[in-house]
């Protein structure tokens, strides 16, 4: 176990080594020097290699990639001379909101997911199940803002229950007290999530039913409902954990999105923003944070499995 | 088998043993046999037809801004109304049809030419090369693949062409793995050790040994990295940095129609979003009868 710790945390490092590499290469190669940036368009020439001098843009690549990861490790992750502040302060005062948006939907599907899956393998090819089916498969098909679009126009335009733009605030507090805003948003992502989801937990469901521990348990005379609930769920559900560890790059996806949409002050807005002033530090930046995430997402699903399912054994 | 009557028909009659079938024709019938697989089929067709013939059919404008016909309803004229330049939205659907399926079909080419190359030749040499190559592409499979692509269209992005190249580069990422994996299989098997012992070199092994057999593989992920690649170009076109005007695809119609649901202009989404869902959805039937039919394991005896 503790040998495989090591080994699985090694790959991690070298893959974020690549990242930085690369996140970093492409910031090279798209944004070399914000000195037009700062100085303008009529700079001179001298003014603008002196400004580089001068703001560590002008030694080797080796140098500037030295600087680079030396800044992110420290927690600086660039400066954005579009908004004059650097990326770190912006992203400060907007991950909470995201983070808010995208759990609470990840969460929901999750809980949902797995009652709904478990449904669908006992009743396996009823009326119910094909419903699911046929509605998760068209969900799957469905781009994100065109669900977004639907559900604003039915309970936002047609019947004025919710909000067409979820909370403007940038206060935590306020934004989770906000209901009337925040139900859309958080319902429409969690069925998009869902969507990928709930066929994964159907089949791996449909795959547990089928093993002689449910028979066995059966036999013994239990009540199906702990059948289900004790010997059923508890095996089902694993597949979830390495689903929802591989699940953050499509989060970040959905929340870019969703949030673009219903104009919600996150860092998925902050990205949109940023690619219409081509401000590539920020970015790159949330590129970089969102990479990171996605790696230790995969090593968290994959320890939290091994300590789960004692079956897994290791070397 | 729970169902314990004999269905009489599917037996054959006695003595007569059917001409033998290769593989293939095995996958086709099964393939066939799959209702949801063949209305993916037509829908796929229906689409093209629409989209590369429906033009020289149907001549609505959508160049030329009449402003003396903005935001008309579906109608006698426009049967699927106007936007809000008066252009014609069925003739505009069929344009953004063009470079959706067009870049569909084209990133997702790219994605599995390199894709297939690369597991290929990473899976057959082994050894230090391998984990290389293989560390490469899990770096690139940790990026974002909705971030990446958005900086870099909105950097180089303009046209079919350079949108395609730049999905298929981010896309190639899974092929590679899947292929590595078949070809991990393959080449230890007899075939190839006697290709070997014949003088085949790495490359014709590749060629004409190890990916025509992994072609099962290949051919299934093209059909879903095709519905991948149509939802993600309508992304960036939603967004605003997809194709450069005069060119458009269905996620640009999306965009324009968005700030004119609150008016009650419907016609100006719900046609072109049945669209897209109508393609890749057919896409992802496909490809799951495929995956069916051509995957002995899951083959119903």
């Amino acid at each position: 176990m503790a040998a495989y710790l090591i080994r699985r945390c090694g790959t991690s490092v070298i893959v974020l080594i690549g990242i930085s590499i690369f996140v970093f290469g492409l910031l090279h190669i798209v944004y070399p020097s914000p000195a037009r940036v700062v100085l303008g368009p009529r700079a001179s020439l001298l003014a603008i290699s002196q400004w580089n001098a001068q703001h560590g843009f002008a030694g080797s690549v080796f140098r500037q990639y030295w600087d680079y990861v030396d800044g992110v490790l420290h927690g600086n992750f660039g400066y954005s001379f579009k908004l004059n502040q650097s990326v770190t302060s912006l992203f400060a005062g907007r991950w909470m909101l995201s983070a808010y948006l995208s759990g609470v939907s990840l969460a929901l599907s999750v809980i949902i997911a797995i009652p709904l899956g478990i449904y669908q393998a006992v009743k396996r090819n009823s009326v119910g199940d094909q419903i699911v089916t046929t509605v998760t498969f068209t969900a799957y098909a469905m781009p994100d803002f065109l669900l977004y679009l639907i559900a604003i126009q039915v309970f936002a335009l047609t019947f004025k229950v919710f909000s067409t733009q979820a909370s403007s605030s940038t206060n935590i507090l306020v934004v989770m007290g906000d209901w009337k805003d925040m139900t859309l948003p958080i319902v429409c992502m969690t069925m998009l999530i869902l969507a990928g989801n709930s066929r994964y937990m159907r089949s791996s469901a449909i795959d547990t039913l089928a093993q002689d521990y449910i028979k066995a348990a059966r036999a013994k005379g239990l009540p199906e409902r702990l059948v289900l609930f004790r010997h059923l769920m508890r095996n089902a559900c694993l597949p979830m954990i390495t689903l929802v560890g591989l699940s953050i790059p499509a989060l970040l996806a959905g929340n870019l999105i969703a949030e673009e949409v219903f104009n919600y002050n996150g860092l998925g807005l902050l990205f949109y923003n940023s690619l219409q002033d081509e401000d590539y530090p920020v970015l790159l930046a949330y590129t970089l944070v969102g990479a990171v995430l996605t790696v230790l997402g995969n090593l968290i699903a994959d320890i939290a499995l091994c300590v789960a399912d004692p079956r897994i054994r290791l070397t | 088998m729970s169902n314990t009557v004999l269905n009489t028909e599917h037996i054959p009659e006695g003595g007569a043993v059917g001409p033998l079938n290769s593989g293939w024709r095995l996958a086709l019938r099964e393939f066939t046999s799959n209702k949801l697989a063949v209305a993916g089929v037509a829908i796929l067709v229906f689409f093209l037809l629409f989209s590369f013939l429906g033009p020289f059919v149907y001549h609505g404008d959508y160049l030329v801004a009449n402003l003396s016909a903005t935001n008309d309803p579906p109608g006698a004229g426009h049967p699927l109304g106007t936007d809000t330049e008066g252009f014609d939205v069925l003739a505009e659907l069929m344009k953004g049809g063009q470079a959706s399926l067009e870049i569909g079909f084209l990133s997702a080419v790219i994605a599995i030419t390199v894709g297939a190359l690369w597991g290929a030749i990473s899976g057959l040499t082994g050894g230090l090369l391998d984990s290389a190559m293989m560390r490469v592409v899990d770096v690139l499979l940790s990026i974002p693949f909705l971030f990446i692509v958005l900086i870099v269209a909105v950097k180089y992005g303009a046209t079919v062409l350079s949108l395609s190249l730049i999905l298929g580069m981010f896309t190639w990422l899974v092929p590679a793995r899947l292929v590595r994996g078949e070809v991990l299989t393959l080449k230890v098997r007899d075939f190839v050790l006697a290709a070997r012992c014949a003088g085949s070199g790495r490359w014709r092994l590749i060629n004409r040994h190890l990916l025509p057999n992994a072609l099962s593989v290949i051919i299934v992920n093209v059909t879903f990295n095709i519905a991948d690649a149509i939802l993600a170009v309508s992304y960036l076109g939603f967004l605003g940095f997809g194709l450069h005007y005069p060119n458009f695809d269905w996620g640009d119609l999306v965009n324009n129609g968005t700030e004119y649901l609150s008016d009650g202009y419907w016609w100006l989404v719900y046609p072109v979003g049945f669209c897209i869902v109508a393609t890749v959805m057919a896409c992802n039937f496909v490809g799951d009868a495929l995956r069916d039919a051509l995957d002995v394991r899951l083959r119903r005896r």
